[in-house]
């Protein structure tokens, strides 16, 4: 471990160990539409966490006696692979696994229109290959683009990171080593960009009121920041539909440019044709 | 099980298969094109992610240190674990492994444990006290038929690039440090073969092994060696296990050849 080295002070340095800024995200970027057997699938990177996220549903909840009436039961199953840890893994499900798909489920369960499906069920498996801290916020980010390319309808996306604090100063997405500082503060946020409601939300550590209140608006700047990342990423998958709307406007001259989008669109309509047959 | 195949498309792979023929167009002796990338996860000691066709696995290594068992004091172990993730498939459910995947498991151990690619002997520490286990897990991620062959290129490749980490004089593993490699004396990799409407076929999607009436897998090595055999469901003639042998050659020499060459890179 590392328990020779200098411990560092974050109020003196201005920077953080990996040379981050304080309020600064680890790089990220997400893929949608990644597993063509999911209904809607996302793969995200995020520092060196990666998570595959798969949706399946709406379907019939089985067995019989989970089917809810008045709505689609949210199920969201979070699992890490046995090599995705430092010191392997037990690979049944722990008390751990079992927390964070607890919170998960009941924070993707805000953002869908879940009275929309009465007696159906709504699978999210979130599959973590990668991880150093922060998996259960990279799942949950992941898990809500997978959502939105299941075309299922939502009020929101679901972004959330890390916020806390380490070595005297409140940050965001703290990676390992400031999770393992003395005075380390961990929590998990998720937010619904749009309407600012909060739904994960968790701590572990010691911190006073102050701090909380200035890590209040880090979280909220950070998620702000992760929206983009996944709006971006869901418009690299749906965003054909506007290259033909351009090519449409800038006429028939353009040939070249007419053919690719043209066909890409029709083929997209038809997935979307037979997602609505589906349901 | 939540069944998400129709009825006519299986019937109508039967009736495609009678006319040597296939859904996707590939002959009957023909296996789908796959990709390979090495040690995309830093946690593991080695790891791989393999996509042969629409079929995704993943796999890694982690490097474990206990007692050797009391009847093999100098040697070391493998353990394979092995899912069939519910993200992978829609009729794949959670919960504790499946008889699918046990086999699934078994058989891909049995193919590199028996062709003694891994000498044992060299994953001893100290004689009676410490050994080396490498537990190799691998996780279909999307599932489109044949997780055998995809699982066991994944295997290969993760044991290829696998590291030993670092012991101190307690034997305890150093965080991030590393000590030579796993030694790989074979290469052993399976070919998995399933019979529809009375023909054989290499490497089957999902929905070949569906509309199946048998399966079979045979692992080969470079060398000439068959170091592991499995028949799945249904029956075959010793004829049609002699051709699958034969073509099992074939196609694993063409996938070792392209593995050697995308690990090298």
């Amino acid at each position: 471990m590392m328990t020779e080295e200098k411990i560092p002070d974050y109020k003196k340095e201005k920077k953080r160990v990996d040379g981050r800024k304080m309020d600064e995200l680890r790089p990220m970027s997400i893929k949608v539409g990644v597993l063509p057997n999911a209904d809607g699938s996302a793969y995200l990177e995020w520092g060196q966490n990666k998570v595959y996220a798969a949706v399946f549903g709406p379907r019939e909840a089985l067995p019989k006696h989970t089917q809810n009436p008045l709505k689609a039961v949210m199920k969201v199953v979070y699992r890490m692979a046995t090599f995705s840890v430092p010191e392997r893994k037990q690979p049944r499900p722990n008390r751990r696994d079992m927390e964070i798909s607890k919170v998960l489920t009941e924070a993707l369960e805000q953002v869908v229109f879940t009275e929309q499906f009465p007696n159906t069920e709504i699978s999210v498996y979130v599959e973590v290959v990668d991880s150093q801290a922060g998996s259960r916020v990279a799942c949950l980010t992941a898990a809500s683009c997978a959502l939105a390319d299941a075309g299922i309808p939502m009020k929101d996306l679901v972004a959330a990171t890390g916020v806390g604090k380490a070595f005297g100063e409140v940050i965001v997405d703290l990676d390992k080593h400031e999770e393992d500082a003395p005075d380390a503060v961990d929590i998990p946020i998720g937010i619904m960009p749009n309407s600012g409601q909060v739904v994960l939300l968790q701590m572990d550590g010691l911190l006073t009121k102050e701090e909380w209140a200035k890590i209040i608006p880090l979280g909220q700047k950070a998620c702000k920041d992760i929206y983009e990342v996944q709006k971006n990423a869901l418009k690299e998958k749906f965003v054909l539909n506007e290259v033909s709307e351009k090519t449409v406007e800038a006429g028939v001259n353009d040939k070249v440019e007419e053919k690719t989008p043209k066909v890409a669109a029709k083929k997209e309509t038809k997935e979307v044709k037979a997602k609505k047959v589906k349901k | 099980m939540r069944t998400t195949i129709l009825e006519h498309e299986l019937s109508k792979i039967i009736d495609l298969a009678r006319q040597a023929k296939r859904l996707d167009g590939r002959g009957l002796e023909e296996m789908r094109d796959f990709s390979i990338e090495v040690d995309k996860y830093e946690n593991a000691e080695g790891s791989a992610r393999v996509m042969l066709g629409q079929t995704e696995v993943i796999a890694g290594i982690k490097m474990g240190v206990d007692k050797p068992y009391p009847d093999s004091p100098d040697e070391g172990a493998i353990s394979v674990g092995a899912e069939l993730l519910p993200l992978s498939h829609a009729d794949y459910e959670s919960g504790p492994p499946s008889l699918d995947e046990i086999e699934l498991a078994r058989v891909v151990d049995r193919g590199i444990r028996e062709s003694k690619a891994i000498d044992f002997s060299k994953l001893c520490i100290k004689e009676g006290e410490a050994c080396w286990i490498a537990f190799m897990d691998f996780y279909a991620i999307n599932a489109d038929g044949n997780i055998f062959d995809a699982g066991s290129i994944a295997a290969l490749v993760a044991f290829l690039n696998a590291k030993k980490p670092k012991l101190n004089d307690k034997n305890k593993i150093i965080k991030g440090e590393y000590d030579g490699k796993l030694e790989l004396k074979r290469l052993p990799l399976l070919a998995t073969f399933v019979k529809v409407g009375g023909k054989i076929m290499v490497d089957p999607t999902y929905v070949e092994e569906k509309a199946s009436e048998a399966r079979y897998s045979v692992a080969t090595t470079e060398d000439g060696f068959m170091s592991a055999m499995q028949k799945g469901k249904g029956a075959f003639s010793f004829e049609e296990i002699n051709y699958m042998i034969d073509l099992a050659y074939k196609v694993n020499d063409e996938k070792r050849k392209k593995i050697l060459k995308l690990v090298k890179k």
